[in-house]
Parts: structure tokens; C-alpha cells; sequence
């Protein structure tokens, strides 16, 4: 265990609100707006942790209890993420099974509390999440697979500490595969256009957000910060992928990884401005597409 | 020699194509087809030269089969003239859907069907395996035009299909062909060259994996131009929709071309000494097919599609004789011969039939011997000859295929052989003897029955040729059949 | 050196598995031609530059026929016979996509059974050949208007002409170009076809050419 690498979870609870920020900031833009704040999340997060909670009286500890555990697993599992040439603090053979499985708790838990509430348009949200993120584990896990072939490791921090500019140098078609899979996945797992739309207000076109309408206060924040601090989860295996800068020289390392993650969030941003969303009969093809991009990757590097 | 073969037809077919006045059209292609059959009895006498670095070559087996090429068409060229004439030239009704339809050109016709010989030639001459292949390819795209022929909807469907699969086989056969070049190609040596005689000879150092990957694609490839089930899908309404004469080519010489382009490849596996592997696919293939045919000749309600089945049948019992082997493989050439000549003969007098009656479907044809008796009896003789009743030769070949499955201790495939003969024996019979006797439909009279000399000519001639063969076997034949059989693994 | 070979065969499969997952007709003819113009640069790119004139001659044919005048033409039938501009499949685009990487891997496991005995230019070029023509005849299979099977059927031609690039050395470009002859007049004729399959019936939907049963 390497204890300055708590700074990794650190960076995370401090700096994943302000990925929706920079999001929001950058689509603002496009649209010619002004827009809000920068560190509006912030805002959000601490606005709401002020306010009471309403509770149905059919709903039972279930729907208590999921924002929490959700909450509880998503921070857990950024102990396992690897950021800027700083191994994780928790690194161990097969890592990344344990943080996929976080990551599937904080779903299932949200799931949960949504079936509870006995809404139906709840019920269709939770259908369509399981389904898609049903769909999206291929390609995060296969992927996850090509990149443990290809640097011998089965283990997170190894495994992306591996991949440096050499790499790129004589696998770039494997890396480029397994790059835009886990960008897929990325935006289908944290609901960005064009798998979902964040910002959209028809019960029936959503899929994250209307499993949560039931939701508010301190509930509502722990799920809007379980949220960003998935995005940044998702995002800083991605970026430890793209931007593989290894210099020995600890600054540098995080400086550059954290511009990449801002890159990251600009270019969602600009994704989120030029494109509509895919008809959710066109997502499991996109998801599955991004599968199959995982499987060639593979294939590359395993031959 | 080869070249006057194959470039008579080709300048006929332009001259046809160029020359607007029909007499003459026909007189070109008759002559070009009698020139074209001169020129393969020739061959018999003299071997020609090979040509073009021996791509080009008459052996055994091509002559042989271009001599079954020859003289279908030289029979065809006369019973075209008389369909020809028959055939109105302007706007008319289909007897079955009655929509209005017309014609292909008659110059674009006789100019296909002379390319089709041309193609066809250069199959039986190619010693390329590459040539072949462009040959096999050739004739999908001459034949195409000539199922055409009636623009109806029918022979619409039936000419896609037979476009569509035939072209991904024959794209399959190129991926064998590719194949084969890379089990010929070693390390180093530059040139590795495609020919039958080359890759023969170095037989022994073919690489093994790739020589067998090759067989079962040419296999798959050239099997679905031959009509081996379950590849044969195509035939059936390839050769209902198509004119008489069109079918009696296609399944008297074309599937033989493509039955040809299979030998080849079986040749080189012999020599390679993996002929267990090829003759055993061989002989699957065959069963399916004879099993299958007999499946769909049962209960076949349209007399042309039993006619088509019936030379998917054959071509099974082509490729049993073959994979079967030894003296199997004498009885297979053999059997070649007289299926040519019988089921051209029968397609002819088929379309005799539809001339006549204007139906295709079976039940309603009787009676076919008191309207017109030249043509019954020529469809009486064609079924015994067809289903391998003595005195006609395809009693023989099977036979000959029969005896040596037996005297190889194959019991198995002769039991099944034979009973699957006997299935089609007994639907055969039913359709073929309903279609003969009886009282003939009220509409139909003598009268409308009349046919010409071209009419019955051509088929009569054919089928003598099989009875001759039935009886006798002349000893040139003889001579040819055994060598063509040696080079393909038999005696 | 290989870098560049790797990065066509990987456009190849990328294109495959669209070509199996799109519904749009139009979209899939330009993929198709773009997967022409990708094997065009092919024979320059493993032969090392443009100095044969030969070679260079032979990539500006398949990438003037595959690229250029195939789509050209298709895309012509498509306007003439004003199709519904969907490829209409027998198996969904979902289950196509999911098959796609599954032959893929079955045909890396083919290509490791199958050793070249030559000296290759790069591993991936018989696995990604069968893929391609498993893929075309996949597409053949599954699709139901003509135009879309002709699609297939140059995709199925994309993948033997890649397995033939494995011989270029050894095979005469004579017979390559007898290929490109014999595909040039296949589709032509094909094309003939459908525009009167279109004249005839008013549709282009093989499933509908049924009257020929048994």
C-alpha cells in the first residue's frame, strides 16, 4: 500500500463536480450562452444537503438505504484507480473485478430504490439502465482483458502504469480500439448524449434520470455526486490510457493527466452539442459495436 | 486446333450479332455448330497441339467431354432453328399468369448460346486450373442472358438466383484455386504455376492442410454449378423457366463442364495421394444428391423441374461413381455420355410438350401419344432411357457403378444407391406414363399437335446414340473412356 | 513496416462490422467503396511505394472499379429503382453485430490452423481475408433486397481478393486482372438484372422473387 496515493481519491471527491461544470461550460458556449458556473455543481451538491427529504409512505429502508450504499460504493471504489503515474492504494491481481463490481453495487442500489418506489416510469428507467449497462460490461470488461494481455498484468495500477508512449508507438491500432470502446461505455455508463440525455425532462426519453425524480435533499446529493465521481472514475482509466505520460517526476504526471481529464470534459461537452441522441433502439447496436471493438482489440493484441 | 475450337464459335457469335438478316443468322450458327463438331472428331484422330505453353490442352477427359459439348449443340443448333421459327416475334401472353411478355432478341440469343460453346470448349481445353476458373465463370455470364430468353417474371427469378448463387460458388472455387497456389508455393521457389500437369508431378510436396482446404472449396464452388445438393438450388427453376433447348444445354453439357473442373481437382489430390479424403466428400455429396433429387422428384407436379431434378440426380450418381473409384470411375465417364444424351434428348421432346399442350404442370398433359406419336414414343423411349432400363446405356453405367461399390465390399452405399434408383423408378413412372397415354384434353387436337422434322429430328438422334451405346460400345470409345477414367484414379 | 499493413486490415474488419450493423443503404454502398479504395492501396503498400508501374496500374484499377465505378453504378440502380433506402435484413442489425466479432475470432482460430508455408507479410492478412468472406456471405444470407446482396457478393470478392494478395508474388497479375475482369462484368451484368427485376415487378426484394417453389 503506497499511502501517498491517497491523494488519487483526494483528487477525486475534489475535482469530479467540477467535470460537470467544465461540461456544462463548454456546451454553454456552443449554444452562445453564458452559462452557470463553473463549480455549479458544487453548489447543487451543498444546496441540497441543506434541504429535508420527502419520502413516499410506500417506500421502505430500500429507498433509503440506495443513495447511500451507492454513494458508499462509488467513493470505495476509488481506491482502486490508478491516477497520474500514482499507483491506486489498493492494488491486488484481478483489481479491476473488484471495481467493476463497486461500480455495479452503486447501479444495482439505485435500481433498487427506484423499483421501490413503485413508479412505473421508475421501473422503466431501472429496465433500460440494467439493460444498457447489461450491454456495455462486455466492452469494458473485454477491453479491461485486451489491456492485461497486452501488458502481462492483471492488475489496475500495473496494468495502466504499463501503456506508455512506447506502446503507442507499435500497438497504436489495439490502443485506439480499446480507447474508443471505453469511451462508448464512458458515455453510456454515465448517461451523456447520445445514449442519454442528461438535460432532457420527458419522463419517457430518460434513462438515469428518471429513476431518480423520487429523490431529494441529502438523497439527491449523494446520487449527483455518486454520479460525477463515476464520470471521473471512468474517465481516469480512460485518460491513464490515451495520455500515458510516465515521467518519473510526480507533478508533471498528475498535471498532465488532470489536463487530460479536462480535455475529457470538453470534448464531452462538445459531443453533447453537436449530437442528438441515438433512438434507444440504436443503443444496444452502439454498445454492441463498442463490444466488438473491444473483441478485435483483443485479438490484436493477443495474436 | 484448340484455337479454331474455340474461335469459331466466338466469331460467330460477333458475325450473328452484326448480321441483321435472321436466315442467314441461323445458317451461321448452324454451320458454326457442324464446323465446331468436324473439328472435335478431328481431335479424335489427331491429338492437337497444345497451346499457349500447354494452358491449353485436349487430354483424356476434356476431349472427351468436348465431345459430349459438341455434338448436344450440333443436335441443339437444328432444334433451335425450329423453336426459333415457332416462336412468334412480337408481344404475347404467358399461359400462366397471362401477363404480356416478348422476347430476347433472336441475335442476342444464337450470339449467347455460340458464346456458350466457346465457353465451354475452353473449360474441356484449360489446363490452367486458373484459366478454367475464368472459362466456368465465363459460361455463368454467356448462360445468364439465354434463361432470359421469355422477359417474364418467373425467368426474372429464375435467372437472379441462378446469377446469384452461381456466382458466390464460382467466387468459392477462386478462394480453392488461391488455396492451391498456396499449397503449391514453397519457400523460395518463385513461380508457382497453376498447372494441372505441373501439379501433378510434384504431387508428393504439396502442402497437405491447404491441398484439403482447396479441394473443399473448389468442391463447394464447381458443385454448386454442377447441381450437387444441397447446392442446387438454383437448377430446378434455372432450368423450368429457361426454353428446351436452353435446359438440355445447361444440364447436358454445363453441368458436366462444372463436373469436369471437380476431376481436375480430385486428379490433384490423387496425385497428391489424399484421394481418401477427396473421394469420400465425393461420395457424400453424391448420396445427398441422388437422396435429395428423389426426395423432390416424388410428388413433382411440373414435368421440367422432375427433368431438372433428375439431372441433380445424376450428377449424385456422377460424383458416387467417381469417389467410388476403380472401375466405378469407367462407369462414371461412361455415364456422363448417355445422361448428356438422354437428358438432352428429353428436355427437347419436353419442350415439344409445352408447345403443344402450353403447360408445364404434368397432370395436365395425357394423351401426349395420340396427339402427336413421333413425340410420344421419343418420351417413352427417354424415360426408359433415363430412369436405366436395358436396352438404353445408362443401364450399363449404373450398373458398371453398382457392380464395382459391390466388388469393393461398399454394401452400404450400393443398398442405398439402388433402392434410392428404385424411389425414382416408381415416381418417374407415374409421371412419365400419365403423361403418355390416356385421353388428351378437349382443347388439344392433332390438329395443334402437328410437329416439324426439326422438332423430332434432333431428340430421335440423341436417343439412338444412347441405345447404340446400350448395346455396344464402339472400341474408340472404349479406349476413350478407359483413359479418361485412368486419369482420374480409375480402369 | 507492418503498422500500415495492420492499419488496413484493421480498417477492413471496422468496415465488416458496419457493413453488418448498418441499416442505411446509401451509407452501406459507401462503405463498401471505401473498403475497395482500402484494398486498392493494398498491393502499393506491401510492395513498398510506387515504382512499379505495373503495380501502381493495378491499384488504379481496383481502386477505379472497387472505389469508383461499382458504387457509382449501385447507387445508381438504388436512385433509379427509388428503393427504400434500408437494407432490410433476415437477422436483425443486433444479432449481425454480435456474430461479427464471434466469426472473427473463429477465423483468427482458422487462420492459426492454417499456417501459410510462404513467407507472410503480415499474420493478419488470412485471418482478416476469411472474416471479409465470411462477412460478404453473411450478407448475401441475411439480406433481402438485391442491390444488398450484390453488396455482399463485393464484399465476399474484397476478401478472396485479400487472401490473393498472400500470392501476389507468387501469381502472375495476368490472372489478378482476369479477376477484376470477370467481377467488373459480374456486378454489370447484376446490375442489368435488378433494374429489370425493378422494371418487371416494381420491387427489388428477393424475398419476394418466391413463385418458383420445390
Amino acid at each position: 500500500m503506497n499511502l501517498i496515493s491517497i491523494t488519487n481519491s483526494v483528487l477525486a471527491v475534489l475535482l469530479a463536480p467540477l467535470m460537470f461544470g467544465i461540461i456544462n461550460r463548454t456546451k454553454a458556449i456552443f449554444a452562445g450562452r453564458t452559462g452557470q458556473p463553473l463549480l455549479q455543481t458544487y453548489y447543487d451538491i451543498s444546496k441540497l444537503f441543506k434541504k429535508g427529504a420527502v419520502y413516499s409512505s410506500t417506500t421502505t429502508w430500500v429507498f433509503l438505504a440506495g443513495p447511500l450504499v451507492g454513494f458508499a460504493a462509488v467513493i470505495a471504489a476509488t481506491v482502486f484507480i490508478p491516477f497520474g503515474g500514482l499507483p491506486a492504494l489498493f492494488a491486488f491481481k484481478g483489481d479491476f473485478v473488484v471495481l467493476a463490481y463497486f461500480l455495479g453495487l452503486a447501479r444495482f442500489m439505485t435500481v433498487l430504490s427506484a423499483l421501490d418506489t413503485g413508479s412505473s416510469f421508475e421501473g422503466m428507467g431501472a429496465s433500460r439502465e440494467v439493460t444498457f449497462s447489461a450491454l456495455a460490461e462486455p466492452a469494458f470488461l473485454i477491453g479491461l482483458a485486451a489491456v492485461a494481455k497486452y501488458t502481462g498484468h492483471i492488475s489496475l495500477s500495473p496494468m495502466l502504469t504499463g501503456i506508455d508512449s512506447v506502446s503507442w508507438g507499435h500497438a497504436a491500432p489495439a490502443l485506439a480500439l480499446i480507447s474508443l470502446a471505453f469511451f462508448v461505455v464512458l458515455l453510456s455508463e454515465n448517461c451523456r448524449i447520445p445514449v442519454d440525455d442528461p438535460n432532457t425532462h420527458l419522463e419517457l426519453t430518460m434513462i438515469h434520470e428518471v429513476m431518480v425524480l423520487d429523490h431529494s435533499g441529502p438523497d439527491f446529493a449523494f446520487i449527483l455526486y455518486g454520479a460525477t465521481l463515476k464520470l471521473w472514475l471512468l474517465g481516469s482509466i480512460l485518460i491513464g490510457i490515451i495520455v500515458p505520460v510516465h515521467s518519473g517526476i510526480l507533478l508533471l504526471d498528475i498535471v498532465s493527466s488532470l489536463l487530460g481529464m479536462l480535455a475529457l470534459a470538453v470534448v464531452i461537452g462538445i459531443i453533447e452539442s453537436i449530437m442528438a441522441r441515438l433512438r434507444l433502439l440504436h443503443v444496444p447496436q452502439l454498445l454492441l459495436g463498442a463490444t466488438a471493438l473491444s473483441i478485435l482489440a483483443l485479438v490484436l493484441v493477443s495474436r | 486446333m484448340i484455337a479454331a475450337l474455340i474461335l469459331v464459335p466466338i466469331i460467330a457469335a460477333i458475325l450473328s450479332l452484326i448480321i441483321r438478316h435472321d436466315t442467314l443468322r441461323r445458317v451461321i450458327f448452324v454451320s458454326a455448330a457442324f464446323a465446331h463438331s468436324v473439328l472435335t472428331a478431328i481431335a479424335w484422330s489427331r491429338t492437337p497441339e497444345p497451346v499457349l505453353n500447354g494452358w491449353l490442352m485436349l487430354d483424356a477427359p476434356g476431349l472427351l467431354f468436348l465431345s459430349i459439348t459438341s455434338v448436344l449443340f450440333l443436335a441443339a443448333s437444328f432444334y433451335a432453328v425450329g423453336y426459333l421459327n415457332s416462336e412468334k416475334k412480337q408481344e404475347k401472353q404467358d399461359f400462366e399468369d397471362g401477363s404480356i411478355f416478348t422476347n430476347t432478341p433472336e441475335a442476342i440469343f444464337i450470339a449467347c448460346l455460340l458464346a456458350f460453346l466457346a465457353t465451354m470448349t475452353l473449360v474441356t481445353a484449360s489446363q490452367h486450373l486458373g484459366l478454367l476458373w475464368v472459362a466456368m465463370e465465363a459460361t455463368t455470364l454467356a448462360t445468364a442472358p439465354l434463361i432470359y430468353f421469355h422477359r417474364h417474371n418467373r425467368s426474372l427469378e429464375a435467372t437472379w438466383k441462378y446469377l446469384l448463387i452461381c456466382s458466390v460458388g464460382i467466387a468459392l472455387a477462386l478462394l480453392g484455386n488461391f488455396f492451391l497456389a498456396v499449397a503449391a508455393a514453397k519457400a523460395g521457389n518463385q513461380d508457382t504455376k497453376l498447372l494441372l500437369s505441373d501439379l501433378i508431378q510434384q504431387g508428393g510436396t504439396l502442402n497437405i492442410p491447404w491441398l484439403r482446404a482447396a479441394f473443399l472449396f473448389l468442391l463447394v464452388g464447381y458443385g454448386t454449378k454442377m447441381g450437387l445438393a444441397p447446392l442446387h438450388t438454383w437448377l430446378p427453376d434455372a432450368h423450368s423457366e429457361s426454353p428446351s433447348i436452353v435446359s438440355a444445354l445447361l444440364s447436358g453439357a454445363l453441368l458436366n463442364c462444372a463436373f469436369l473442373a471437380i476431376l481436375r481437382s480430385h486428379q490433384v489430390l490423387s496425385a497428391a495421394g489424399q484421394s481418401e479424403f477427396s473421394s469420400s466428400l465425393l461420395i457424400v455429396f453424391g448420396l445427398i444428391s441422388i437422396i435429395w433429387a428423389a426426395i423432390f422428384i416424388l410428388g413433382q407436379t411440373d414435368y421440367k423441374r422432375m427433368l431438372a431434378y433428375s439431372s441433380v440426380e445424376h450428377m449424385g450418381i456422377l460424383a458416387l461413381g467417381v469417389g467410388v473409384s476403380g472401375a466405378a470411375a469407367f462407369g462414371a465417364m461412361l455415364h456422363a455420355v448417355n445422361h448428356s444424351l438422354t437428358k438432352a434428348m428429353l428436355f427437347f421432346v419436353a419442350g415439344n410438350i409445352l408447345a403443344v399442350y402450353k403447360t408445364k404442370a404434368s397432370k395436365d398433359v395425357t394423351g401426349i401419344i395420340s396427339i402427336t406419336p413421333a413425340t410420344g414414343v421419343l418420351w417413352l423411349a427417354g424415360f426408359v432411357a433415363i430412369v436405366g432400363l436395358p436396352p438404353f446405356g445408362l443401364f450399363i453405367s449404373e450398373f458398371i457403378i453398382a457392380k464395382a461399390m459391390f466388388e469393393q465390399h461398399r454394401v452400404g452405399i450400393a443398398i442405398a444407391y439402388l433402392a434410392v434408383l428404385a424411389l425414382i423408378f416408381i415416381s418417374m413412372s407415374k409421371i412419365f406414363l400419365n403423361m403418355a397415354q390416356g385421353k388428351a384434353p378437349q382443347n388439344i387436337s392433332a390438329q395443334t399437335g402437328s410437329q416439324t422434322i426439326l422438332n423430332i429430328l434432333p431428340p430421335a438422334f440423341l436417343g439412338v446414340l444412347t441405345l447404340i451405346f446400350g448395346l455396344y460400345i464402339p472400341p474408340f470409345l472404349n479406349t476413350a473412356l478407359h483413359a479418361a477414367a485412368k486419369a482420374i484414379g480409375g480402369f | 513496416m507492418n503498422n500500415s499493413i495492420d492499419t488496413i486490415m484493421i480498417l477492413l474488419v471496422l468496415m465488416n462490422l458496419m457493413l453488418l450493423g448498418l441499416s442505411s443503404l446509401g451509407t452501406c454502398i459507401r462503405v463498401v467503396a471505401a473498403q475497395g479504395i482500402a484494398l486498392g492501396i493494398l498491393p502499393l503498400v506491401m510492395h513498398g511505394g510506387i515504382s512499379d508501374i505495373r503495380l501502381t496500374l493495378f491499384s488504379a484499377a481496383i481502386i477505379g472499379l472497387k472505389g469508383i465505378v461499382f458504387p457509382w453504378l449501385l447507387s445508381r440502380a438504388m436512385r433509379d429503382v427509388s428503393a427504400q433506402r434500408e437494407v432490410e435484413p433476415f437477422i436483425g442489425y443486433g444479432k449481425s453485430v454480435i456474430i461479427g466479432p464471434l466469426a472473427l475470432v473463429v477465423c483468427m482460430w482458422l487462420g492459426s490452423r492454417l499456417p501459410l508455408p510462404l513467407d507472410i507479410v503480415s499474420p493478419m492478412l488470412v485471418p482478416v481475408a476469411f472474416f471479409t468472406i465470411m462477412s460478404g456471405l453473411f450478407l448475401i444470407i441475411s439480406r433481402k433486397k438485391a442491390l444488398s446482396q450484390v453488396l455482399g457478393y463485393i464484399v465476399l470478392e474484397n476478401g478472396i481478393f485479400t487472401f490473393g494478395m498472400t500470392l501476389a508474388e507468387k501469381q502472375p497479375l495476368l490472372v489478378e486482372l482476369g479477376i477484376l475482369l470477370d467481377v467488373f462484368v459480374a456486378v454489370f451484368v447484376m446490375g442489368i438484372v435488378i433494374f429489370h427485376i425493378n422494371r418487371e415487378l416494381d420491387h427489388i426484394d428477393t424475398d419476394r422473387l418466391s413463385s418458383l417453389r420445390s
